[in-house]
């Protein structure tokens, strides 16, 4: 018995997500007496691999193969769930990426393992049960999961667990897999990577407007402010909607669900669909004009105020703090 | 071209979320149920592609009587025919191995989903069914287009995207910017009453999770009001108050 972890890199890369997922099994291991393995897959250099062990990783598998350099979902999971075989391990960990997204359910047909998505904390293995609490109505609940299969496979909500480091450094092992050309089938034509941007899944703090702005000619100032605060861009639905912002950055029930330590809402009402997708924020601040706006009742802090007058005094006041720090 | 489309029937996106006894089941009191709303945009996308006799759509749903109102909406909607699988959709590893019997059964060359239920958000049907037919799967796409074989997704990454060719069949889970939803015209609301509507039961399926109870979000506190010339103090209190500065 041992836990595996799969370590997803972005150009070579990990990623603070991945850090926590790593934490994150590190701590299942140690509930259950045992070992943490981690598996990357793809070019990555020996000391970011060996770094893992910071978090907990005793071994990292090594997958470099050019067949496998870039994520293809069927042949990632094979080898994933190959390694897990190898390895005796009868939990996987991955983040809930966009990529763990596709993992994670094709990794539960073929280990036969109950999934537990979105994870937002640590298994409860009291009375002999493994229960995982996850995200559910997108955002708006947490179900309690119980997985009843011997084999497990949990993806981890990004920003829900704490980064722990423990240990030094871990051995790298090289492990050569198995590939079956029918798992390569997709063929991956162009990755577009704004390297210069926080992307809105992973990022601690998120500045996001709303219709309240008027217009995309009035986006410089919220880009301003993101920029000071190294955040990630975000909308509401109907700016989107209107194609004033990309849909990538619409947050909400029926867009991106977030859970930064900081959601600053420029201009947005807090309609319930959009309330949805970004509840677990740990501190909301809200500007808007309308001090009955119901985005007021879930906020932690608000300014009543015309975004137009606010944000400037809020750009200048940052960096007054930022040139005092 | 034979597409199938998978719906859910999922609580309405402005349905406040509460449960009853002692918080094991969800309170489905007065909740308007409707059409997933990335279902649609699945459905959307498959009636363009089979647009001008160009092929049938099938939509399919798991789910017990109380679902064919749905149904309806997604034959008024412009899919050609509908299954149902009569059974309580227990969890997605339930649904999808129903769903893959079927296309086994039936042949597909494309099979959408919508990216996530909104409901319990898995995102894992699409996969399973992938998985349990061993054909590509892609989980959260924006873009679908088919030339002969081949098609061409354009899947999103964290701060990008990426485009994938893939031959069919496949199975894909849609997010907007696939296509805009379609809302029932006038024939299509008639014509869904008479469309075929195929009940079948389901197989049997060990399961592998299960649901103990829900927890709604901690309420927040009482919102702290800033005064609108003061920003400096709102700054102060991100740092020296919440720490997230
Ligand atoms: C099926 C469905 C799914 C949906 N999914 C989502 C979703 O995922 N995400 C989402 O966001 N929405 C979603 N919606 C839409 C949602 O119901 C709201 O319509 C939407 O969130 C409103 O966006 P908004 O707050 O930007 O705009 P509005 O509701 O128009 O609010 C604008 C706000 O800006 C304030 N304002 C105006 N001028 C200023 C100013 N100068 N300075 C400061 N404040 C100002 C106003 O007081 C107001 O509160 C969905 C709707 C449906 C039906
Ligand atoms: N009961 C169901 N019957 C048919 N399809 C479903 C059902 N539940 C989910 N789906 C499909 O699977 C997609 C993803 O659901 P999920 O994996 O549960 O988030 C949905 O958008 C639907 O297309």
């Amino acid at each position: 018995m041992s836990v595996l972890v799969y370590t997803e890199n972005a150009d070579g890369k990990f990623k603070k997500s991945i850090f926590e997922a790593v934490s994150y099994a590190h701590a299942i291991a140690v509930q259950n007496n045992t070992n943490l393995i981690a598996i990357s897959i793809g070019d990555v250099s020996a000391e970011e691999l060996t770094a893992l062990g910071k978090y907990g990783a005793e071994k990292v598998l090594n997958v470099s193969n050019e067949k496998l350099k870039n994520f293809v979902n069927q042949a990632y999971a094979s080898v994933i769930a190959e390694a897990a075989k190898k390895q005796s391990a009868d939990i996987v960990v991955l983040s809930n990426s966009f990529s763990g997204r596709g993992l994670a359910p094709r990794l539960g047909v073929k280990l036969e393992a109950g999934v537990a998505d979105g994870a937002v904390s640590l298994p409860d293995q009291s009375e002999g049960k493994f229960k995982v609490k996850k995200t559910a109505f997108s955002g708006k609940a947490f179900a309690i999961v119980e997985l009843t299969s011997a084999n497990k496979v949990i993806s981890l909500t990004p920003n829900s667990y704490k980064i722990v480091e423990t240990s030094a450094g871990a051995a790298i092992e090289d492990f050569s897999p198995e590939v079956k050309a029918s798992d390569l089938a997709a063929v991956i034509k162009e990755i577009v990577r704004a390297t210069d941007k926080v992307s809105l899944p992973d990022a601690d703090i998120v500045v996001s407007g709303g219709r309240g702005l008027k217009g995309p000619e009035n986006w410089g100032m919220i880009e301003e402010l993101a920029d000071l605060l190294g955040a990630a861009l975000a909308c509401s639905k109907p700016v989107s909607d209107a194609g004033w912002r990309p849909h990538s950055e619409h947050v909400g029930q029926t867009g991106i669900a977030v859970s930064p330590n900081l959601y600053i809402a420029i201009g947005i009402s807090g309609a319930i669909q959009h309330l949805a997708g970004i509840s677990s924020s740990k501190v909301i601040v809200v500007i808007n004009k309308d001090a009955e706006a119901p985005f007021y009742k879930v906020a932690d802090y608000g300014i009543v105020g015309d975004a137009f007058e606010v944000v400037p005094k809020l750009i200048m006041a940052i960096k007054e703090y930022k040139a005092s720090a | 071209m034979k597409i199938l489309v998978c719906i859910s029937n999922v609580p309405d996106t402005t349905t406040k979320i509460t449960f009853t006894d002692n918080n094991t089941q969800f309170n489905t009191n007065g909740v308007q149920f409707i059409l997933n709303p990335y279902d649609e945009i699945a459905l959307a996308r498959a009636i363009e592609l089979t647009d001008g006799g160009n092929g049938t759509v099938t939509v399919i749903n798991v789910g017990e009587i109380s679902t064919e109102p749905t149904i309806r909406k997604a034959l008024a909607i412009g899919a050609t025919d509908a299954v149902r699988i009569n059974a309580k959709p227990h969890d997605a590893w339930f649904v999808a191995y129903q769903v893959a019997q079927y296309i086994k059964a039936n042949q597909f060359d494309l099979v959408l989903t919508g990216r996530e239920a909104i409901d319990y958000n898995g995102s894992k049907v699409a996969g399973m069914i992938g998985e349990l037919l061993d054909i590509p799967s892609v989980s959260i796409i924006k873009k679908l287009d088919i030339s002969g074989n081949q098609v061409t997704v354009e899947r999103e990454i964290e701060g990008g995207k990426e485009i994938l060719s893939i031959p069919l069949p496949i199975v894909a889970g849609t997010a907007e910017g696939v296509a805009e939803p379609k809302i029932p015209n006038m024939r299509g609301i008639m014509s869904a009453r008479t469309k075929p509507l195929t009940v079948i039961e389901p197989v049997e399926v060990k399961t592998f999770s299960e649901i103990i109870s829900y927890e709604t979000p901690a309420s927040r506190g009482q919102v702290k009001l800033i005064p609108a010339d003061d920003a400096a103090k709102l700054v102060e209190l991100l740092h020296t108050e919440a720490r997230v500065i």
